[in-house]
């Protein structure tokens, strides 16, 4: 079989669309993350925006809800300059029977530039990607349990702030991976960005051997799979997972792979807790850690609307 | 029509015929072959050089998607695709809308494709009423309708004690029933469970998923004495399960598909909904693991698992997409190239498209078993004429068939096919004929 070029670059080797984290090369990376440090001071000033976007229609299409992150790609986009358009698609057109190419055909049909996609079903930003106009550029905002390549910039971002190098550190990802797009996500960036120590750490059910193909260390016990950790990254755990027979109770998961003071201990002295949030608190992570000196969770959220501005504003500039 | 096909290259797989020959053909049999008398007055002669004459090629698996989906695929078109692949004979799954579950429903679609005479059809019965897993049909009022087995398609009886019951009534009265292994509530996923399905965040199918089931067939063949069918094998360890049941006596046979004989859980690449089939694509151990028990004959017959899908259907995200890939028109094709890659001679190569797949069917075609998927005087005319040489690279706009999603689509494969199908002779009456194509 063929091998496809990887349909997130163009023939130049530039990002056109951020579909993936996986596949593209480190220099794409850290120009980004560079360039979400240059983005980072327009948020401090008064007046927050920069015009890099003017004249741009960015079309936020959430087909899966999600308020948080609509909002900070809604955020990035504006102090771009941009327009905006959000559209709830989950509770309009495709509940009226209207297909997904049929949605993406009428909404470039009002000169989109860019679409920032969440999809219930993993690959779904690839199609889209596939089927729109060669000018319009697509940025995964989630897709299943595949990718969520702005989260994983953004948990780069922070990791680089407060480690400065990648090259010497042990990352721990804790909880639900086999259902994490952000997981997925975190460990390509992770090992692109030459970390040497990437583990997964979680029950059976949650955390699948074939992790270990993806270069990631799997432990199943908590206090072993931190031990010595530079950043732990803490996973949402979701309700559904005790339904689907994947966990008798938040409460037995808690005790087990929830992260405490007691179990934080034995990471790194200077060890920082990171989640994609938003958190559950006493299901994952115990509010003394959440709120502790060792948390970066909200400074996460702050850099992670700098690394949209920087991933819009690169792709735009790039031709398909 | 009298006709002489002269000048090709002759093969039965059966009996290891391979020469150089003529083939005469009257009255819808073979009269002779080999050296035909001079007296023998051809109405029409087929130049045969450099061309191979083989019998009409038997598929155990192709959904004509009617009745009830005649948008995907209809039976004229699918017929017609058919003889264009140099199918002569096929089997076509109960999974219809409604599902063969009714005399009449049978009765019926096989007077259609009588009438266009383009391929035998032989329909699977369902063998439980709706596909339902619940209530038996009436096996033998569908057998005399035309029935040639019973099956439940894709849909998997969960339901242990109503599987038992099915298959202790279809011993009776000898039905072979057509099983394909795959536990309900492990099969629930979109694509085999392994690096890739976890890389990128797609549902899986574990292997425990067939041979789970396996198992279960087997102890059910043992208690009940059932002849079963089991259709597309995707696994290594399902191939181990099958070669000791074989091994121990069992009265089971096997197939698998060719996106399984040929194609892994890597071809997916960035979520290629043409590879969205079912079962679904395994790694490469299980891969070859079917390569070789298709050559050494532990599975018996390798099948197209026709199943039109229509493009609205396919450009979906890949677990909304519905499974399925057109495959009569490259059975030939892809049979040759895992032939060529076994290092096989052409009729070993063909006889898993010829006379074990009527084996498979057994007694349930009657007289015609003693020569469908052969070529012997006094035999039935099913013959299927192609060019071993010939490379054509599988494009949409040139399939016949209705359906044109396809793993081997040479846009994203790059993949050409071997051997091209130049006529196809269903009871010598000429089916297809690529120079009028």
């Amino acid at each position: 079989m063929l091998s496809r070029r990887n349909p997130q670059l163009n023939r130049h080797g530039e990002l056109i669309h951020l579909l993936s984290i996986e596949g593209l090369p480190k220099a794409v990376l850290t120009q980004i993350l560079d360039t979400a440090g240059t983005f980072l001071s327009v948020n401090d000033r008064d007046v927050k925006k920069v015009p890099l976007l003017r004249g741009k229609s960015v079309f936020n299409l959430f087909f899966e809800n999600s308020t948080r992150t609509r909002t900070t790609f809604e955020i990035a986009a504006k102090r771009l300059s941009a327009d905006v358009i959000n559209l709830d698609i989950a509770r309009s057109s495709t509940a009226k029977g209207e297909s997904l190419l049929d949605t993406i055909a009428n909404l470039s049909a009002m000169h989109a530039d860019m679409f920032v996609v969440r999809h219930s079903e993993s690959g779904a930003p690839y199609l889209i990607a596939q089927h729109c106009a060669p000018h319009v550029h697509v940025i995964n905002a989630g897709d299943g349990g595949h990718a969520h390549p702005t989260q994983a910039l953004l948990d780069m971002y922070t990791i680089r702030h407060f480690k400065g190098d990648f090259s010497q550190l042990t990352v721990a990802i804790v909880g639900d991976i086999v259902h994490s797009r952000v997981a997925r996500s975190d460990i390509h960036a992770l090992t692109t960005l030459g970390v040497p120590e990437i583990r997964a750490v979680g029950p059976k059910t949650l955390v699948p051997g074939d992790l270990r193909e993806m270069g990631v260390h799997v432990f199943h016990d908590m206090a072993e799979g931190i031990k010595g950790a530079d950043v732990i990254i803490m996973l949402r755990l979701q309700n559904e997972r005790m339904s689907g027979a994947m966990l008798p109770s938040a409460g037995e998961f808690f005790k087990h792979f929830g992260l405490t003071a007691d179990k934080l201990a034995r990471a790194k002295p200077d060890a920082i807790v990171m989640h994609p949030g938003p958190i559950n608190r006493g299901v994952e992570i115990d509010s003394s850690v959440a709120d502790g000196t060792h948390s970066v969770i909200l400074p996460q959220v702050t850099y992670g609307i700098a690394v949209r501005m920087a991933v819009m504003s690169t792709i735009a500039g790039n031709e398909a | 029509m009298r006709l002489l096909i002269k000048g090709g290259r002759l093969i039965d797989p059966a009996s290891g015929l391979d020469r150089i020959g003529e083939l005469a053909i009257a009255g819808g049999r073979v009269v002779a072959l080999g050296e035909v008398s001079r007296d023998f007055s051809a109405e029409r002669t087929i130049d045969a050089t450099g061309l191979v004459v083989a019998p009409g090629l038997i598929d155990l698996a192709a959904r004509l998607r009617e009745p009830g989906h005649e948008h995907e695929g209809m039976l004229e078109s699918e017929l017609a695709a058919a003889a264009a692949g140099g199918v002569t004979s096929l089997v076509c799954l109960p999974d219809t809308d409604p599902p063969l579950d009714e005399p009449g429903l049978v009765e019926m679609l096989k007077f259609r494709a009588r009438k266009l005479s383009r391929c035998r059809l032989f329909p699977l019965g369902a063998l439980t009423r709706g596909l339902a897993g619940e209530t038996l049909t009436e096996m033998a009022e569908l057998t005399e309708a035309g029935c040639v087995g019973f099956s439940q398609a894709d849909v998997a009886i969960v339901n242990t004690l109503t599987l038992q019951r099915a298959l202790l009534y279809a011993a009776t009265y000898g039905y072979t029933v057509w099983l394909r292994p795959q536990d309900a509530w492990l099969g629930g996923g979109v694509a085999a469970s392994g690096p890739v399905a976890t890389r990128l965040g797609l549902s899986g199918v574990p292997v425990a998923a067939e041979t789970v089931a396996l198992h279960t067939i087997f102890e059910l063949v043992r208690s009940t004495g059932a002849r079963v069918h089991l259709c597309r094998l995707s696994s290594a360890a399902g191939v181990e399960l099958l070669r000791r049941a074989k091994a121990e006596g069992l009265p089971v046979t096997a197939d698998v598909s060719i996106n399984s004989l040929h194609l892994t859980d890597v071809d997916v690449g960035f979520f290629n909904a043409a590879m969205r089939v079912t079962p679904p694509l395994r790694q490469q151990r299980d891969r070859d693991a079917l390569q070789a028990a298709l050559a050494d004959g532990t599975i018996d017959a390798l099948v197209s698992d026709h199943t039109p899908v229509s493009s609205d259907e396919k450009t979906l995200p890949f677990g909304e997409a519905t499974p399925g890939a057109t495959g009569l028109e490259l059975l030939l094709g892809l049979a040759l190239h895992w032939g060529e890659m076994q290092k096989l001679s052409l009729g070993q190569t063909l006889a898993c498209i010829t006379h074990h797949p009527v084996r498979v069917l057994g007694a349930a075609i009657g007289s015609l078993g003693n020569s469908a998927g052969r070529l012997v005087a006094g035999g039935v005319a099913d013959v299927c004429v192609f060019d071993p040489a010939a490379r054509w690279a599988v494009r949409a706009d040139a399939l016949v068939s209705q359906s044109k999603h396809t793993p081997f689509a040479f846009e994203t494969s790059g993949f050409e096919l071997a051997g091209r199908v130049h006529t196809t002779l269903v009871a010598g009456v000429v089916a297809y004929e690529r120079s009028l194509a």
